[in-house]
């Protein structure tokens, strides 16, 4: 008698049962959609579903459900025709604000969805897309740090009437020649209490007195992430020009950035976009003159340009530029300390504060604007040629009163909400003077391949499965089919366990499942081999079985342990396709012991374990 | 079913002088050929830029280095991908790298002028930097696997069987790196995840047969270590060639129908499995019958009221005189 305890059983059901659940979302399609988001990514208003409703009944086009999340809206549509048509209706209709792109939404049952069952995500190599790695020049990003700090200390020492013969920059330090000790005691005191990012050493030249002063190191690391940050936000901006449905935009290591775009063909305008520029400067408000006047006649005042806010209202500005991107260190939300609203804080460098100082001293009670400049790339048809060029497209993103003169650091309050704060200095950040960047490393996959790949992926898949089945049920009959049907369950969960893992199919990664397959018989082939040697022994058919899986037990445990010493070790070091290759193969032989070992013995029990007698085992 | 009879008795460690002297020359061919033909790195490890790109009908390939020769390219490879239709070219990583990003959207437009209907398959940049640094975490990749697996075995067997693992394994990454070199495979990441796959699959099959051998060293009351070794061999044949089999099934179905790019990945891992077959059989064994092991070293330390276990007669067919 060979029984398993009922939990065993029970186990058993639950596992494949959960499997076939997860597994499922993978049978069905996806649907055409249509994705709108904000094009800087921020919350979308509460009424966009009724906006977009409004937009596709009026164009007549006939639309599914829509989802609607903070940051996004889905429209699924019936045919691809449909959704050509439902994009460039909501395109027109949203205007540049938005980002209209052509997504697929997994056509998932809402049961399911209610399980939180979902496809697998199929990587880059299987729907095509771009993947760039960006690497931030950081000593780049350090010497345009140093540079502020050289003009900052030369400032201050100006301002404290401490003379000096030069202040410069030498390799990572800068250097301030003064003329006597008592100047350099001075000048120590002043720069030690003013800027505390630097560290400061006395050195004595030839006939001059120095001080040496580097960045400290805390403070460098911070700049260089914040360097990083800034740059991350950049390219989010820009990739949301680019119409991209789920773009991922990561850091790697301490100064790389990955950026992967699905669906992207066009590399060269994909580069183009990601290396555009934005930029921003403060210019005073003309208070004196009225902005609608000037737009309706026309005639702008000569001291002034006219300028647009974000909701269309017009604004004239001064044309004395205050202070631009290149100014500004820093913009970070946070809270006023006294009065606890939202506020952005921002930091500008020496000759951004001096001027910044000189016009809110005269400017006490008017309003000092900010305008986000960007050139973005455009593509236009003109006689059935594509011509390729940027517009520069300038916004005022705030507008507000100078209460009281300041310089380097101050900060903008009034602000409706926390969020628009952190849209202020997000727009602020992405306008700053950012470390350059460059790719290195590109891999681009076009969509025929991306296709290619799935089908011949699945295709071997499917042809190395079935022709394992027919070798094993030849081989060991009733006992092969068993060990199929533990094949067929172990594809299942493995394909369940990707799913819920959210993990990235890609072809490497089918070609772990495949090895899997293979490698996975292994388990029931020595189970198998060990019974048949138990019979040749004398046992009889029930102890054989028992002893069969017994004695295999530590075979297969120690042979799938080092498989998975070597699938780890891949998992930790490897990057992109090995990566995705050694999580199936890592998935596969926990899935393959499980079935093996507990699945087959389950059915096996049920086959032969009610038997008291037994006169052959089909092996 | 059975390939194998149940009374099989190959003798294989009796000809284990003539499988050493076979491996190491396949192994000395391939050392020679890593030396003079070198390996040939893909584009991750090298660095440079790739585009592979689909043409309406086969096209002459003398014309497409004609357009890119005209385009002002000069250090350029171009070469059929799979169909004659596909075309790959390739390029050198430039020392300049500045440019090396646009160098692919150049190139597709001198290859779309020529022909307007071609279509993109493929584009892959790799700067030089980024090139190193995969070798080198695929390098310790494997130094780290072969660590993990020395002590795993060490922990769980003995030293000597961790040695002769290890042996083993080293053996089939050197057989099957000097094959990719006398064959010129393009040696890309994948290769290196194949080859840590080869080194997982071998590894499965020694620890298999050593597990036996455990075994028997400790239920047969006779029988010198090579005579327990060739009876754990040919116990365990039927296992072995059955999983092989399988696993080459369906590497050959990777092979055959997975498409191009995956066709240096299903070699490797064909070659891999076969050598790793072998090794376990030939290498794993004699590494540690040769290191010296003795019953005593595998027996379980004995603890007072265990049972003791059965201790079996070793086969008539295993026995033989002292000296062969």
């Amino acid at each position: 008698m060979n029984r398993f305890p009922p939990w065993k059983y029970a186990l058993l059901v639950i596992a494949l049962g959960v499997g076939l659940v997860y597994a499922l979302p993978n049978l069905f399609g996806d649907d055409p959609a249509v994705q709108v988001s904000s094009i800087r990514g921020f919350e979308l208003p509460r009424d966009m579903p009724t906006q977009v409703e409004g937009v596709l009944s009026t164009a007549g086009i006939e639309f599914g459900a829509i989802e609607f999340e903070p940051r996004r809206l889905l429209v699924r549509l019936d045919n691809v025709d449909r959704q050509g048509r439902a994009a460039e209706a909501l395109a027109e209709a949203l205007g540049e604000d938005y980002v209209v792109a052509l997504n697929l939404a997994p056509s998932t049952p809402t049961w399911l969805r209610a399980l939180r069952a979902e496809p697998m995500v199929l990587g880059l190599d299987l729907q095509g897309g771009v993947h760039f790695l960006m690497q931030v020049d950081m000593d780049t990003a350090r010497t345009q740090q140093l540079e502020r700090f050289v003009v900052s200390v030369r400032n201050l020492l100006r301002d404290e009437q401490i003379r000096y013969r030069s202040v410069r920059l030498d390799r990572n330090q800068i250097i301030a020649e003064l003329r006597s000790p008592e100047d350099r005691e001075r000048a120590l005191r002043v720069l030690g209490r003013e800027i505390d990012e630097l560290v400061l050493e006395t050195r004595d030249g030839s006939e001059t007195f120095n001080i040496r002063a580097s960045i400290d190191e805390d403070v460098l690391r911070e700049l260089q992430q914040t360097a990083l940050r800034q740059n991350i936000t950049t390219l989010r901006n820009r990739v949301n020009e680019l119409g991209v449905a789920e773009p991922v935009i990561q850091q790697q290591g301490s100064d790389r950035i990955v950026v992967q775009l699905p669906g992207v063909q066009d590399t060269a305008r994909a580069k183009q976009v990601l290396g555009s520029t934005a930029t921003v400067e403060y210019r005073g408000v003309d208070e004196q003159n009225d902005p609608f006047e000037a737009q309706r006649t026309g005639r702008i005042p000569p001291q002034s340009l006219l300028y647009f806010m974000r909701d269309g209202t017009p604004i004239l500005l001064s044309r004395t530029v205050i202070a631009s991107g290149d100014n500004l260190i820093n913009a970070q939300a946070g809270f006023d300390s006294q009065t606890g609203s939202p506020n952005v804080v921002v930091s500008l460098d020496g000759p951004g504060a001096r001027r910044m100082l000189e016009h809110t001293t005269q400017n006490v009670g008017n309003r000092m604007a900010v305008v986000f400049i960007e050139h973005r790339p455009e593509v236009r048809e003109e006689n059935g040629v594509e011509i390729h060029s940027t517009r520069r497209v300038e916004e005022v993103i705030s507008a507000a009163v100078t209460r009281e003169p300041f310089g380097g650091r101050f900060q903008t309050t009034g602000l409706g909400s926390a969020t628009e704060a952190s849209q202020l200095a997000m727009l602020l950040r992405a306008g700053a003077l950012a470390a350059p960047m460059q790719i290195i490393e590109e891999r681009t996959v076009g969509p025929s391949l991306g296709q290619d790949n799935i089908d011949q992926g699945f295709r071997s898949v499917m042809i190395g499965f079935a022709l394992v089945l027919v070798v094993m049920a030849i081989y060991y009959k009733v006992f092969g089919l068993v060990a199929n049907i533990a094949l067929t369950a172990n594809l299942v969960l493995i394909v369940a366990l990707l799913s819920m893992l959210g993990a990235t199919l890609t072809l490497p990664g089918i070609a772990g499942i495949v090895l899997t397959v293979g490698m996975a018989v292994d388990a029931n082939v020595l189970i198998y081999e060990r019974i048949r040697e138990e019979l040749r022994n004398g046992n009889s058919p029930q102890a054989a079985i028992r002893s069969g899986y017994e004695k295999a037990f530590s075979t297969i445990a120690d042979a799938n342990v080092t498989t998975l010493i070597a699938a780890v070790v891949l998992f930790l070091f490897g990057t992109g396709p090995i990566k995705g290759f050694a999580v199936t193969l890592s998935l596969g032989i926990v899935t393959s012991m499980f079935t093996a070992i507990i699945g087959t013995r389950g059915v096996v029990h049920l086959i032969y374990g009610r038997k008291k007698r037994i006169q052959a085992l089909a092996i | 079913m059975e390939i194998i009879k149940a009374n099989t008795a190959i003798n294989f460690m009796g000809q284990r002088n003539i499988a050493l002297i076979i491996s190491a020359i396949i192994l000395a061919i391939g050392v020679a050929s890593l030396f003079t033909r070198s390996i040939n790195f893909g584009l991750d490890f090298t660095g440079g830029t790739l585009i592979e790109v689909a043409y309406p009908s086969a096209p002459e390939l003398t014309e497409v280095r004609q357009a890119l020769t005209d385009a002002g390219f000069d250090d350029f490879t171009v070469q059929t991908f799979g169909t004659p239709r596909e075309i790959v070219v390739r390029m050198p990583a430039d020392q300049d790298d500045e440019t090396g990003a646009d160098l692919s959207t150049a190139v597709l437009r001198a290859l779309s002028t020529q022909e307007p209907g071609i279509d993109l398959r493929r584009v892959e940049f790799v700067g030089p930097q980024v090139g190193q640094e995969l070798a080198e975490q695929g390098g310790l990749a494997m130094l780290y696997a072969l660590i993990g697996i020395l002590l795993y075995v060490s922990f769980r067997f003995q030293w000597r069987f961790a040695v002769g693992a290890v042996a083993a394994l080293v053996h089939d990454v050197l057989l099957v790196v000097g094959i990719l070199s006398l064959f010129q495979v393009n040696f890309d990441l994948t290769v290196v995840a194949a080859i840590l796959a080869v080194i997982g699959y071998s590894l499965n099959d020694t620890i298999v047969l050593y597990d036996r051998l455990r075994e028997n060293f400790r239920v047969k009351r006779k029988g010198t270590p090579i005579e327990l070794c060739n009876l754990s061999i040919n116990q365990m044949l039927g296992r072995t060639l059955m999983t092989s089999l399988t696993t080459l099934l369906v590497l050959l179905a990777l092979f055959y129908f997975g498409g191009e790019i995956i066709h240096a990945f299903a070699f490797t891992l064909i070659i891999g499995v076969i050598v790793g077959t072998y090794s376990s059989i030939y290498i794993a064994g004699n590494a540690a019958i040769i290191l010296g092991v003795t019953k005593q070293d595998l027996m379980p330390v004995e603890k007072e009221g265990e049972d003791q276990p059965d201790i079996e007669v070793l086969p008539e067919r295993f026995r033989r005189s002292e000296g062969t």
